[in-house]
This record gives C-alpha cells, sequence and structure tokens, in this order.
C-alpha cells in the first residue's frame, strides 16, 4: 500500500493530477469467503456505551456462525457455506463523512454487504448512498422512522423496529403504572432520533392519556454535549412531574449523574426510551424507580431469560468479553443472524450460491428467530422491521449486588406499530385504528 | 424570582466552568501571542488524568476526599508532562513562523493528542462521581443543586485571585509583564525568555487541564468532548480580549448567564447566542472589552 | 483573451492535465473517482484560502461558505425541487459571494489573528443555527441525491465529475489571470508593506475585499460542488470549526506557489485520509495530525515546492 501511494503522489504531481489507475484493487470475491463491513461507533463519546458492545455482539455471532458452534436455528456453519470476513469501520464523524466512507467500502474495499450503524443520523445519510450504488445494506441499531416512510427502499434493510414502537410502549407502560400523571416534558437530542421519539411520545401520550399535559419548554440540547447542568434546573422549574428521554451514548450518563448530585429522580419520574448502558456502568449509583426500556427483546430486560438461544448468547458474551451484553449487542447479532438466514434460505432457494438480489428477496419480509425473540420485517415493504417492546422500572439488587428491572412489560407488534402501508404520524393522529393490545 | 435565581445561579456556574477552562488559553496568547488550539486537548487530558485517578482511587476504597488530590495532581502533571513536551519539541522551533501558522501547528497537535487519549485510555467512558457525590446538594429557591458545581464558582474565584496576584504581586509577574511588552528588549536585559515562555506554557496548559479535571465528576469522560470546548473558549477569550484575564472573566460571566437566559427560554437559540456575541463584540471592539493596551505597529 | 490564456505556461499545462484527467475519469475505477472528484471540489476553496494567504490573511472560518454552498444546493433540492446541476452551482456560488461582499465590508479591516477569528465567529453562527433548526435538518443535515443535467438524472457520478473538472479549469484560470493582473500583484505588495500600497494610490481596503469575494465565491462553489459529490451535507463535517481547519491544512499542505497546487494538495489529502481511516480507524486523527506536523516543519513549502522544478521558469514568475 505504501509503495502505490508514494506512485500515486509523484504520478499526480507529474501530470497535474491524473491520479495512478495503478491502484486499481482487482474484485476477488470467493465462493467460500464473504467480505461484510460491520460499521458501529469505534471512537467518540458513543464508543463504549454502543459502539463496542455492539461490535462485540457481532464479533461474537460472526465467530460462532463461522465455526459452527452456535446453538438451533443457526447450527450451519457460515453464510450459505461462506465464511464471513469482518471489516469494523468507525462511525464517527457524522452523516457526510460516512457517506464518504460507505463510498470507499463499496467501490474501494468491494464489501458484499454492509452492516451497522447505531445513530440515526447516519442511517438517514447512508440510505440515499446505498441505493445508489445498490449495495445490500442491514441498519441494526437506528431508530428515526422516516428511513422507511420517506421512500421505497430497495438495498436498504433494518432489523430494529423504529422509534414509534418505542414512543407508544412507553406511553402505554406510563399510563399503567402511573395513572395520576399530570403532565411530562422531555430532554431529547437535537437530531432526527431525539425529535422523532419526543414527537411520537407526546402522540401517543395525548390518544392513551389525554389527562397527561405535555409541556411547551421540552429541551432538546445538541448531542453530545455532555453538560446539563442548566437544562436540570429548566426541566426542575417545570411543573410537569415526568420527564421523557430517549438520551442514549454516553449522554445518558452525563445527564444521570448529573442529576442525581441534584436529587432530580426524586422529584421527577424519569422515563428513558434506550439508557440501559447507564445501569451497568453506574451501578449501584443508577437511581430505582426509573422506567427504562431497551428498544425491543434484548439487554438488561432479558438478562435472565433462559430461552436457549438468549442464554447461550449471555453466557457466550459473559465468557468472551467479562460484562454482560447491552442493547446493542443484542441489535448488532440479530442483523448478522438476519444475513444469515437471509444467505442460507436463498442458496437453498437458488441451489447454489445466492447473488445479492437473491439475497435480498430472501431477506424480503423476513420473520426469523431473534437472540431475545421473533423479528419480522413486516413493514416498510418487508425491509423494516417490528418486534415487541418492553419497559420495566429499575431497582438495585442489594443481596446480590447487581442491578435488575421489576415489573417488566413487552407490548406486541401488534399495539405499537402502524400497519404495512400505513404512515405512522397519521395513524397515531387518527387514534391509532386496529391496534391490539 | 425562583426563575430569574435559577438562571442566574446556572449562568454563574457555567461561567465559573468557561472561565477556568478560557483563561489557559488567555495567559498563552497574552504572553506567547500563540492561539493555542491544542488548549482543548490539554482540557480532555485533565479529565482523563482526573477521573482515571478518581476511579482507581475509588476502587481500591481509599476515602473519597483524596479524589480532590486527584484532580490537582492530575492537571498538574498534565501540564508539566503535556505541556513541556509540547512547547519544547514543537512550538520552540516555531516562534519565529506566523502566527497563523503556529494556530495551524497547534491544530495538529490537538488531533494527535486526541488521539493519544484513545490509545491511553480506550474508548470507555469514565465515571469519577464520587467527588460530586461527597459534597452533597442544597436547596436554593426550590431547585436542588449539587454544591460540586457551585464549589466551581470558589474555585473560579481561587484562580482569578491567584492570577491577579501572580501578575501584579510577584517578581515572576514583573518579568512577565517585561516579556508581554517587548520580547526583544527583555532578551537584551538577560532575561531567559526561553524559560518564560516554557513556564507560561505550562501553567497555561495546566489551567486547562484543570478545567477538565475538576469537570470530570460530573461527565461521563469519552474521546472527542474537547472540540466543543475549544471553539466555546475562544469566544470568550475573544469577548474580552485576547490576552486579558479580567477580560476572560467578563467574557465567561457574559456567555455563560446568555446561555443559561437562552436555555431556559429559547432553546433554540442557545448556541447562536454565544457565537453572535462574539462577532457582535469583534466588530464592534476587534480587540475584545478589555484588551490591553498595545502599541499598533504596521 | 484565450491568446493571454495560451500564451501563460501555467495555464496551458494546467489547462491540458485538467482536461487529460476529465477524459481519464471515464476509466477511473469508481472510488478514485470518488476521491478525485472530492478532493477537486474541495481544491476550488483551497484555491480561495491561497488566494487570501498570499495576502497573508488566514481565514479560519472558510466553512461559512463551504457550507453556505452546500447547504444552499441541498435547500433548493429539499424546498425549491431544483435538481439541476448548474443552476444549484451557481446558486451556491451567487449565494456565497453575496454572504462574503457583505461581511467584507467588515472584514476588510481586519489583519492576522483578528481576521482569522471574526470569520471563525461568523462562521460559528451559521453552525449554532443550523444545529439547533429542525427546519434546516439539525444536526442531521439533507441527502442531496437528484443531481440533473439538462433535465435528466445521469446514472453514476461521472458527468458530474465532468462538471466539477470544468469548473476547476474556470477557476484556475481565472485564479491565474487576476494574479496576474496589477490587481493581483497588488496581493505579495500588500502583505509586505500596506502602507506603502496605500501611497501607490490603490485602496488596500479595495482589493482585500475584492479578494475576499473571489475566495467566498470558490468555497461556495466547492460547498455545492461537494455537496453534490457526496451526496449528503450536515453541520458537523460542512460547516464546524475542523472543516476550516481543514481547509487551510490542505492550503499549506499544498503550497501557495501555484493555482494547480491546491488542487493537488486537497487530492492528495483525500487520499490520505482514506488510507489512514482504513489503516488505524480508531487513530487517523494521528495521521492526519502528524502529518500536518510532518509539513509544517520539513516541507514548510508545502508539496508544490517538490514538484517545483519542472515549473520552475513560472514558479517564479509567480512569486
Amino acid at each position: 500500500m505504501k509503495f502505490g501511494f508514494s506512485r500515486l503522489m509523484s504520478r499526480s504531481a507529474l501530470v497535474g493530477g491524473a491520479v495512478a489507475a495503478a491502484l486499481v484493487a482487482a474484485p476477488a470475491i470467493a465462493k467460500d469467503k464473504i467480505d461484510v463491513a460491520v460499521t458501529a461507533f469505534l471512537t467518540g463519546p458513543a464508543a463504549g456505551p454502543f459502539g463496542v458492545p455492539g461490535k462485540q455482539g457481532a464479533e461474537l455471532i460472526i465467530n460462532a456462525i463461522n465455526g459452527g458452534t452456535m446453538p438451533a436455528p443457526y447450527n450451519t456453519k457460515g453464510f450459505a457455506g461462506a465464511m464471513l470476513n469482518p471489516l469494523f469501520t468507525d462511525e464517527s464523524g457524522g452523516g457526510a463523512k460516512q457517506v464518504g466512507e460507505y463510498r470507499n467500502l463499496v467501490q474501494k474495499r468491494n464489501v458484499d454487504a454492509v452492516v451497522g450503524y447505531i445513530s440515526s443520523g447516519s442511517c438517514m445519510a447512508i440510505t440515499p448512498v446505498a441505493e445508489e450504488l445498490k449495495k445490500l445494506t442491514i441498519f441494526s441499531v437506528c431508530g428515526t422512522p422516516r428511513v422507511f416512510e420517506e421512500g421505497n427502499r430497495t438495498y436498504v434493510f433494518r432489523t430494529q423496529a423504529h422509534a414509534v414502537g418505542d414512543s407508544i410502549a412507553a406511553a402505554h407502560y406510563v399510563a399503567e403504572k402511573f395513572p395520576d400523571v399530570k403532565g411530562f416534558t422531555g430532554i431529547n437530542q437535537n437530531y432526527a432520533w431525539g425529535q422523532d421519539s419526543w414527537k411520537f411520545f407526546k402522540l401517543a401520550m395525548a390518544k392513551i392519556k389525554p389527562s397527561a399535559e405535555a409541556s411547551s419548554k421540552p429541551q432538546f440540547p445538541k448531542i453530545f454535549a455532555g453538560q446539563y447542568g442548566t437544562e436540570i434546573s429548566a426541566l426542575s422549574t417545570d411543573k410537569a412531574e415526568m420527564v421523557h428521554s430517549s438520551f442514549w451514548d454516553g449522554d445518558i450518563e452525563a445527564f444521570v449523574v448529573q442529576g442525581l448530585a441534584r436529587g432530580f429522580f426524586r422529584n421527577k419520574k424519569f422515563v428513558s426510551v434506550v439508557g440501559g448502558s447507564a445501569i451497568d456502568s453506574l451501578g449501584k449509583k443508577f437511581p430505582d424507580g426509573v422506567v427504562m426500556g431497551t428498544r425491543g427483546e434484548g439487554g438488561i430486560l432479558l438478562r435472565h431469560n433462559t430461552a436457549p438461544l438468549n442464554a447461550w448468547f449471555v453466557s457466550e458474551y459473559k465468557k468472551a468479553y467479562g460484562v454482560f451484553p447491552l442493547g446493542p449487542s443484542y441489535q448488532y447479532a440479530n442483523a448478522i443472524l438476519a444475513l444469515k438466514m437471509a444467505m442460507d434460505n436463498a442458496a437453498k432457494a437458488a441451489g447454489g450460491f445466492p447473488t445479492q438480489e437473491q439475497t435480498m428477496a430472501a431477506l424480503k419480509g423476513i420473520k426469523y428467530q431473534g437472540i431475545g425473540g421473533e423479528i419480522a420485517l413486516t413493514l416498510g415493504n418487508g425491509h423494516q422491521a417490528v418486534h415487541p417492546v418492553g419497559y420495566g422500572i429499575t431497582k438495585w439488587d442489594k443481596e446480590k449486588g447487581e442491578p435488575t428491572v421489576t415489573d417488566v412489560k413487552f407490548y406486541g407488534t401488534d399495539c405499537i406499530y402502524a400497519p404495512p402501508g400505513k404512515n405512522s404520524e397519521e395513524w397515531l393522529n387518527a387514534g391509532m385504528p386496529g391496534a391490539k393490545c | 424570582m425562583q426563575l430569574i435565581t435559577t438562571m442566574l445561579l446556572d449562568g454563574l456556574s457555567y461561567a465559573s466552568y468557561l472561565f477556568i477552562v478560557s483563561v489557559g488559553l488567555t495567559i498563552i496568547f497574552g504572553v506567547m501571542k500563540i492561539l493555542n488550539v491544542a488548549h482543548g486537548a490539554f482540557y480532555a487530558w485533565g479529565a482523563y488524568a482526573a477521573a482515571f485517578s478518581i476511579t482507581l482511587l475509588a476502587d481500591n476504597e481509599y476515602p473519597d476526599w483524596l479524589g480532590f488530590v486527584a484532580i490537582f495532581a492530575g492537571s498538574i502533571a498534565v501540564g508539566l508532562v503535556l505541556g513541556s513536551a509540547v512547547e519544547r519539541l514543537i512550538l520552540r522551533k516555531m516562534y519565529h513562523e506566523e502566527e497563523v501558522l503556529i494556530v495551524l501547528a497547534t491544530f495538529g497537535i490537538f488531533l494527535v493528542l486526541e488521539d493519544l487519549i484513545i490509545i491511553t485510555f480506550g474508548v470507555n467512558p469514565y465515571f469519577a462521581y464520587q467527588p460530586m457525590a461527597l459534597l452533597g446538594q442544597v436547596e436554593i429557591v426550590g431547585i436542588f443543586r449539587d454544591v460540586y458545581s457551585l464549589s466551581l464558582i470558589a474555585l473560579a474565584g481561587v484562580v482569578a485571585l491567584a492570577c491577579w496576584y501572580g501578575l501584579n504581586k510577584t517578581k515572576w509577574g514583573k518579568i512577565l509583564t517585561v516579556v508581554i511588552y517587548d520580547r526583544e528588549i527583555s532578551l537584551a536585559m538577560g532575561i531567559n525568555v526561553q524559560m518564560v515562555y516554557l513556564v507560561t506554557f505550562m501553567v497555561g496548559a495546566g489551567l486547562g487541564a484543570l478545567g477538565g479535571a475538576y469537570v470530570s465528576p460530573t461527565i461521563s469522560v469519552v474521546p472527542g468532548f474537547g472540540v466543543d470546548v475549544i471553539v466555546l473558549s475562544f469566544a470568550v477569550v475573544v469577548i474580552g480580549g485576547m490576552g486579558s484575564i479580567p477580560g476572560a472573566l467578563i467574557g465567561s460571566l457574559m456567555v455563560g448567564i446568555l446561555r443559561a437566559v437562552a436555555v431556559h427560554q429559547l432553546p433554540q437559540f442557545e448556541l447562536f447566542v454565544i457565537f453572535a456575541v462574539m462577532a457582535v463584540v469583534l466588530m464592534i471592539r476587534p480587540e475584545g472589552l478589555f484588551a490591553p493596551e498595545k502599541q499598533r505597529t504596521i | 483573451m484565450l491568446a493571454i490564456c495560451l500564451k501563460d505556461q501555467t495555464i496551458r499545462w494546467a489547462g491540458l492535465g485538467f482536461a487529460l484527467l476529465g477524459i481519464l475519469g471515464w476509466a477511473l475505477p469508481d472510488w478514485i473517482l470518488t476521491n478525485v472528484m472530492f478532493g477537486l471540489a474541495r481544491g476550488l476553496a483551497v484555491l480561495g484560502l491561497m488566494i487570501l494567504w498570499r495576502t497573508g490573511l488566514v481565514s479560519f472560518g472558510h466553512a461559512l461558505y463551504f457550507g453556505l454552498g452546500a447547504y444552499i444546493v441541498a435547500l433548493l433540492e429539499k424546498y425549491a425541487g431544483i435538481n439541476d446541476i448548474f443552476l444549484k452551482l451557481i446558486a451556491a456560488v451567487i449565494g456565497a459571494a453575496l454572504v462574503g461582499f457583505v461581511l467584507g465590508f467588515v472584514l476588510r479591516n481586519y489583519r492576522a489573528i483578528f481576521f482569522a477569528m471574526l470569520s471563525l465567529a461568523f462562521s460559528m453562527v451559521l453552525y449554532g443555527i443550523l444545529v439547533k433548526m429542525e427546519v434546516l435538518g439539525s444536526t442531521d443535515g439533507f441527502s442531496v441525491t437528484q443531481n440533473t443535467i439538462f433535465g435528466h438524472l445521469p446514472d453514476g457520478k461521472y458527468p458530474l465529475f465532468c462538471v466539477i473538472v470544468v469548473c476547476c479549469i474556470l477557476a484556475l484560470v481565472g485564479a491565474q489571470l487576476y494574479l496576474k493582473s496589477a490587481l493581483g500583484f497588488l496581493t505579495t505588495a500588500i502583505r509586505d508593506n500596506e502602507l506603502r500600497v496605500e501611497y501607490l494610490g490603490y485602496s488596500v481596503a479595495k482589493a482585500i475585499h475584492i479578494k475576499y469575494l473571489i475566495s467566498a465565491g470558490l468555497a461556495g462553489a466547492a460547498g455545492g460542488a461537494m455537496a453534490m459529490a457526496l451526496g449528503q451535507v450536515d453541520p458537523d463535517s460542512m460547516v464546524n470549526w475542523p472543516v476550516s481547519g481543514e481547509l487551510v491544512f490542505i492550503t499549506i499542505m499544498a503550497g501557495a506557489g501555484n493555482v494547480v497546487a491546491p488542487f493537488l494538495g486537497a487530492i492528495l489529502f483525500e487520499f490520505i485520509r482514506t488510507y489512514a481511516f482504513e489503516l488505524a480507524p480508531q487513530a487517523w486523527q494521528l495521521i492526519v495530525g502528524g502529518t500536518l506536523l510532518a509539513i509544517i516543519f520539513f516541507l514548510p513549502g508545502g508539496i508544490w515546492s517538490l514538484i517545483q522544478k519542472p515549473f520552475a521558469k513560472e514558479g517564479a514568475g509567480n512569486g
């Protein structure tokens, strides 16, 4: 590579920018090996609580499938027989940088598929370029519903359900467990995920718990802001007693630490859509009584669940990395499983190693066994997953010395998502017709 | 009334934070005429050094008050080690270059130091909340506040006093004034300007690190959080007047209180106000509100 | 006009080189085409910065115009349904130049670090607005996908590449002619002694204003071209202060010796970034920052000083 680089320098120098064609990377796609880019935050504030657990979840599953050591129904070796060679790349730096890197992954490194992306900002940016470059891309974590509601996608899939379900489930949970709630406000990050989470929570509350009033001054700090002293004061002076937040990455930890020091969680009921990573990292410091979600069947809500696949995952993960798997670990694992399932099915149907088109056809509308439960790609014309979403209430278990959640309740997919083909916002405004809870 | 007191207190504690972070920047600029982009990296290193030692102390069940020792020891260490390394290895060779080229070099240093953090401390966040938990909380006009954030105001006061005393009442302060006023003449008078620069830079870097170290118990210390600090402290320093310590004080108060008012009343304009004020001040008084007197040379 | 152009060595060779590059682009593998296109787009902004730098002025806020150009392109597509490449590019240039014209009245009176700081402040004002406004995309920004030529949406990026190459040739010829004009020669004079230039009867403020206007327009074109080449705009990659830092970095890395240098520098920068990112996904900033320091120390004239020899004759002419 070094050789190529210096050559590039001298040539471009000579011919006014004519870049060496000598660098052409010849594509060598063998049927016994596929290259898949796995993108997650490896640097920056989201790396520790999201990127690294996600990467580890993917790594664990890829090794197990390559080695053929996974339990049923994934106990066949490889992806349609091929070994998956993961290229882990960093998601930090913003949408535009990610688009540039995505182009490099597809055009320069010739990957067979791209799996990953945590931030909704990344997914919004990657979607059009994935369609332009015609490369199979499976989003694993990001949650904005806009990806599949603002257009029909061909090459982009998502094995994680979108924010609407998280918000409706939160509203149901709040209405059931705290029937006296009179008002709520929110603190959410000022980008697609935070804006959508708040918007849909507010809409859902208006239908499910109309007596609770939404505050006129919700806070929208910039993502990765880190210091929330002033925001906590502003929320404290608000008369609403409940605070909704879709904070994630390092922001949730910072917010909890700063709020704790100010007795914030004694005075306000806190609803955290996806703050699971903070429970483990803060340990016994984490306040009891917080309504906590994990965006699906995974993370702390399923820690002691004994279903075979889940039990295998938790124990192998603990063995490999010394910690419990978090929500993103499940989500990345599920995205890889979808790829395996689709490739295996496509190979069976095609009678040989599947092409990208055959894999995509098999992926479309697939129902498969995720680590924590069933995942079905029923929305967005068979590209967007749905799965149940649950909430619980945090409690520190003194005897065992570990965090737990109590009162866990999951809401089914018929209850929290608009039926296929319906726009979520219109469906919510119409009062969620046909919802079965 | 409650709202006004709350906004004022929020503003004041944010201003204190800004002051501690930016006073080092302004000292370095005042003496060495270097606009140090790497300041954000010193800030981050300070936070990491403190958070790392505090968690280490806590894991080995040492008493929590030692965390405060760690905060100050960590920032001094960053100032001594990183500050002197950057000055001696890189900046010292560049004093004859144009100002802007030096700024760019500090940008390069910033990028390098940022990634060295990841290599040294990894990407997992650090939580060093023990010192904050130790100080407890108080209720002021119906809002609970942590004493730790209020102690930031006291620390800012101490730093301001120390700077004033150091500059005006000590021999070192007099030497500094001479060097600021005319580098060549002070050289001719036998002042070891190289030494003055080195010490100034270490003090400035150490103050930047102190800002990060003192804030570290209140946040999750994660890679990449030094980026925003740079422009914020630039804004503070420019508003007050580059190189002026009272200027940094006024600049931080203005930015801190304006931001608090914006967050409470018009959250969308939180970032806009800070930089709009910076631009307006630069347009009206390019040297800043409290610029030290300076001869114009053409 | 054409005769003057052809007489100029730089224009002759650079024009030929770029034309060749345009043709060669057809055969380049996609990823190289993409990176060269990014480099050329960014190079336009760097050319503007170089023109300023020749007067001794360094702007730490040119991301303002880069971002304006990019957002004008994105907003035209999103809210006005305007997709034509040429229309969008022209709008980006005009928009950026207009803002540059207005701000120029203030900035032309500033020098050195004050010039750098005030430009930084202006660019951060735009950043502060974009990040917090949902209609302007907040931190997510927008996609830019519909780049049509004469109402036709081309398959692949080669047509856009050609358009950008043509823009670069135009900018390069324009810049070279400007630098060779009387107004352009004032550049170095202003850097060396402003008073004397005033005594000669020229208005320094006006000369700087014109320069600033040109560089703003070029950065606008760069942002617009980048938005279309990349397909995405967002505040952190287009407007935040490290973007300005990067542009200045490329200017220094390229060297101010020749109008071709900015483009070479920018293309080289894209490849350094790409490889750094591939080799060390967790430490690529270290490589970029290290390169910057190495260039400042060991190659103060920029990469252009390495390849000046073949062009020695006019390199001297440009001073």
